[in-house]
């Protein structure tokens, strides 16, 4: 008999060693989350995946389910508080939705609408962050990062490369590149590495591909980013 | 540097585990790190470079860009400000023509701010190359302002500017007097180690640190894992603004504390160990590695120790400026030589710490009391103390009284009983267990050190009336924000929020509604961050705004909405270009201002 933990007051079955999430996305629940991906390490940085298991707070992603938890998920306090955890996404770098790439495809984007985020509430920090268009394939625009470690997660895992690093502390934390002029020209990327793909956000961009989709027929203005995520990660959800 | 970098990697066994040992030597010879050294690094120690640069931003002590010839850092904690510290630092940037935060540019000399030294009942401290300057004054500054421009290399300078007191002020059942060098692992073998485990389970001993986890749990735990690797470590990261209980431990019972971490090696079956030394405290390397030839060549350290077939031994590591790194899992990260960001949990060090393998992390007190408890067994601990908080509890006193030290009292003492034993009075209110801890008011002077009312890692800060509980509040968020690793969102720009929220209700353009918004923000942090620095982060304010609603209350202006954009301010740099200075070149924002 398979074991259970209850999300929301639904039985959910999960197996040894299965986390929150994996369990949750199984089961065709969605959990909020950006930094993680079902295909690599999770990392537990975001915490938008926060749930409640037995009246604490975890984060999903990297939380094993065990038998007889009591999960809360889709409550209006822990949305509230996703929204503010949103909200300082936004306010950190530089998001400004109408001038990026990434419109409608962006996962920080589809978060904050899901979350019905209207504003950005904090004060803007307009952080000085620079771009990186050195790579004749693939675009680096620090003003979008969140830091979820995707791309050098990716890298690593996946491609085997180690193109990315976090680097610094606190506030001045950066994505930092591989390479001895620090420059992603001089890295081992390739426009096909997973790395160049998996950014949630429209930090790395790949070029010459710009707008081919128009705006208004992208993922994001169709559907929620509930929907797309599980249909996206459920087959993964192992 | 090509031979002295592969001479260093080779010293160190080309073990990525030892970066931060091969930077602090990098980091002392060049004032920096060079490009260079990072690209032969990545070489020597098959290291991403990406990881070495992330190492070394993530530290404080660590520089991408070269640092004076002499590196000056003062001391920010707020009982260095309480003593006077801002007036000293302007004064030596003024006299050595240095901005603070910059490198002169003859690159002589730089000045910056850094975090608690440690030295909080010497203050104000700072530290010259890694080595503590105490009780500056103008004429301390003098003789440094001379020395720096003559070039006298360090070792000349004259002795009393580094000067260290332990200023151990009030002795109690650990420190009355330390065990003899080897006791503690005669009885234990004397004994039985299964026996001592118990004796330490009766004494009821609980962790130093301030969060208080029973220590025979712990090892019982460790020793039960089925990995037979495993590490014994002991904390001696403390970061905490206000506490330098352990600075004088190691320094003075340096013996009993190995004891007591060689006592659990025995327990749970580790060979090998280590001491995490914070940065700060780099003059306590020497005087302990000579402490743990001395313990090698009296068979206390070693194959066989004491005859016994026991092999162990203690490696001294140091930090290099952060914090965080006093968190057990973020210390064993720094320990494998990375960014010290604290581990997703479970698992817990017990069941995978140091590479994954089963590892204690203690505070140092908690191996030194342990020490004690495996001596005189554990019903004389457990006499000491309340129901649940056994023996006593070393404090670092400092702040506003006439006696700044070490005290010992047995758990159960009340704040009165210190304050009146250290000589403070006219107090406004104590910082209890540091800016992470509680702020308490004269109100509550009859509670009770104990984990039970006031936990404390032994940070015990004093305030007189003279003192202004905002800027307390605002110099701790201050801290938290500068010391946040940053890895999850609700800390890493929490605590900026923080800073900047409490700054504008300081600097008095906070208006109705920035106190509740500024309470929320609290909650938010201490609810959602991954570790214990973001989940008290906010407790300065919490604590405070809980005491003296009234004093954040006077702050505000009295109307409903104060814009967080400042557009005179914002027009400055037109009317300079402008050359405008006339009124009509000054734009309110908000009627209030110019009525």
């Amino acid at each position: 008999m398979s074991k259970t933990i209850t999300i929301d007051g639904k039985a959910i079955p999960f197996t040894e060693g299965q986390t929150i999430m994996q369990a949750a996305t199984a089961a065709d629940v969605y959990i909020p989350h950006l930094c993680h991906h079902p295909e690599f390490t999770p990392h537990g940085s975001c915490k938008l995946c926060t749930v409640k298991v037995n009246g604490r707070n975890c984060s999903a992603c990297t939380f094993p389910a065990a038998e007889g938890q009591e999960v809360l998920n889709n409550t209006q306090e822990l949305n509230s508080d996703r929204k503010t955890i949103t909200q300082m996404l936004f306010v950190e770098g530089n998001h400004f939705c109408p001038s990026c790439e990434k419109t409608g495809n962006c996962q920080l984007q589809a978060v904050a609408y899901h979350l019905n985020m209207l504003d950005d509430h904090f004060p803007l920090f307009y952080a000085h962050r620079a771009m990186d268009a050195s790579h004749p394939e693939v675009l680096i625009d620090h003003n979008r990062c969140i830091f979820c470690t995707l791309c050098v997660r990716a890298s690593r895992e996946h491609d085997g490369k180690d193109v990315f690093a976090i680097s610094g502390r606190g506030i001045n934390k950066h994505l930092i590149v591989n390479s001895a002029s620090g420059q992603l020209k001089d890295s081992a990327l390739d426009s096909g590495d997973k790395a160049a793909h998996i950014c949630p956000t429209g930090a790395i961009l790949i070029k010459h591909t710009g707008y081919q989709v128009p705006i208004g027929q992208r993922v994001y203005d169709h559907h929620q980013i509930n929907e797309v995520s599980l249909a996206s990660e459920h087959p993964h959800g192992e | 540097m090509t031979a002295f970098l592969q001479e260093l990697a080779k010293t160190y066994g080309y073990q990525a585990n030892h970066l931060l040992a091969i930077l602090r030597a990098v980091q002392a010879r060049y004032h920096h790190i060079p490009g260079s050294a990072i690209e032969a690094l990545a070489d020597l120690l098959q290291l991403p470079r990406s990881q070495i640069i992330g190492v070394i931003e993530f530290y404080s002590f660590f520089h991408l860009q070269p640092q004076g010839q002499y590196q000056l850092l003062i001391s920010d904690s707020i009982t260095d400000h309480m003593l006077g510290k801002q007036a000293l630092i302007s004064s030596l940037a003024e006299r050595l023509q240095v901005a603070i935060g910059t490198v002169r540019a003859d690159g002589l000399v730089s000045l910056d701010n850094t975090s608690c030294t440690g030295l909080c009942d010497q203050g104000p401290a700072g530290l010259i190359n890694g080595l503590p300057l105490t009780q500056l004054n103008c004429a301390k500054l003098d003789m440094i302002v001379s020395l720096i421009n003559a070039q006298t290399p360090l070792p000349e300078w004259p002795g009393e500017l580094f000067a260290i007191s332990d200023n151990i002020q009030k002795t109690d059942v650990l420190l009355n007097q330390a065990i003899s060098t080897g006791a503690a692992l005669q009885a234990t073998f004397d004994r039985g180690i299964a026996a001592t485990l118990t004796e330490i389970d009766r004494a009821g001993l609980r962790g130093r640190g301030g969060a208080g986890f029973k220590t025979a749990m712990k090892w019982r735990f460790c020793s039960e894992e089925s990995a037979t690797t495993r590490y014994v470590v002991c904390n001696a990261d403390e970061g905490e603004p206000g506490t330098f209980k352990d600075r004088v431990l190691l320094n003075r019972y340096a013996d009993q504390v190995f004891e007591g971490m060689t006592v659990c090696a025995a327990i749970i079956g580790a060979h090998q160990g280590f001491l995490y030394l914070r940065g700060e405290y780099l003059f306590l390397y020497d005087p302990l590695q000579a402490v743990l030839q001395h313990r090698r060549e009296a068979g206390l350290l070693g194959n066989n120790i004491l005859g016994q077939g026991i092999d162990f031994d203690i490696e001294i590591c140091l930090g290099a400026g952060a914090y965080i790194c006093g968190e057990e899992s973020a210390l064993i990260e720094s320990l494998e030589g990375k960014m010290g960001i604290p581990r997703n949990r479970p698992p817990y060090p017990v069941t995978q710490g140091y590479l994954g393998k089963p590892t204690v992390v203690n505070n140092v007190e908690t191996f030194f009391a342990a020490a004690a408890v495996a001596v005189q067994g554990g019903d004389w601990f457990a006499s000491i103390g309340t129901g649940q908080s056994k023996g006593s509890k070393i404090l670092s006193i400092c702040g506003d009284c006439a006696n700044p030290g070490i005290y010992e009292y047995p758990f159960g003492t009340t704040v009165q009983t210190i304050l009146d034993g250290c000589g403070a009075n006219d107090v406004l209110g104590v910082q209890i267990g540091g800016p992470s801890g509680t702020f308490i008011s004269p109100q509550e002077f009859q509670r009770k050190l104990a984990f039970e009312d006031l936990a404390t890692g032994g940070s015990f800060i004093i305030f007189n009336t003279s003192r202004n509980i905002l800027d307390i509040a605002n110099n701790f968020t201050h801290f938290f924000a500068h010391e946040s690793c940053g890895f999850c969102t609700p800390c890493r720009v929490g605590t900026s929020l923080l800073k900047k929220q409490l700054d504008k209700i300081v600097d008095g353009h906070g208006s109705a509604g920035d106190v509740a918004a500024l309470e929320s923000l609290c909650q938010l942090v201490k609810n959602y961050s991954h570790c214990g620095l973001g989940q008290t982060a906010a407790n300065p304010i919490l604590t405070t705004l809980a005491r003296y609603p009234e004093l954040y209350q006077a702050k505000l202006k009295k109307i409903s909405y104060e814009p967080g954009f400042d557009l005179d301010a914002a027009l400055a740099t037109a009317r300079r270009m402008a050359d405008r200075h006339d009124a009509a070149a000054h734009l309110a924002q908000i009627g209030e201002d110019y009525e």
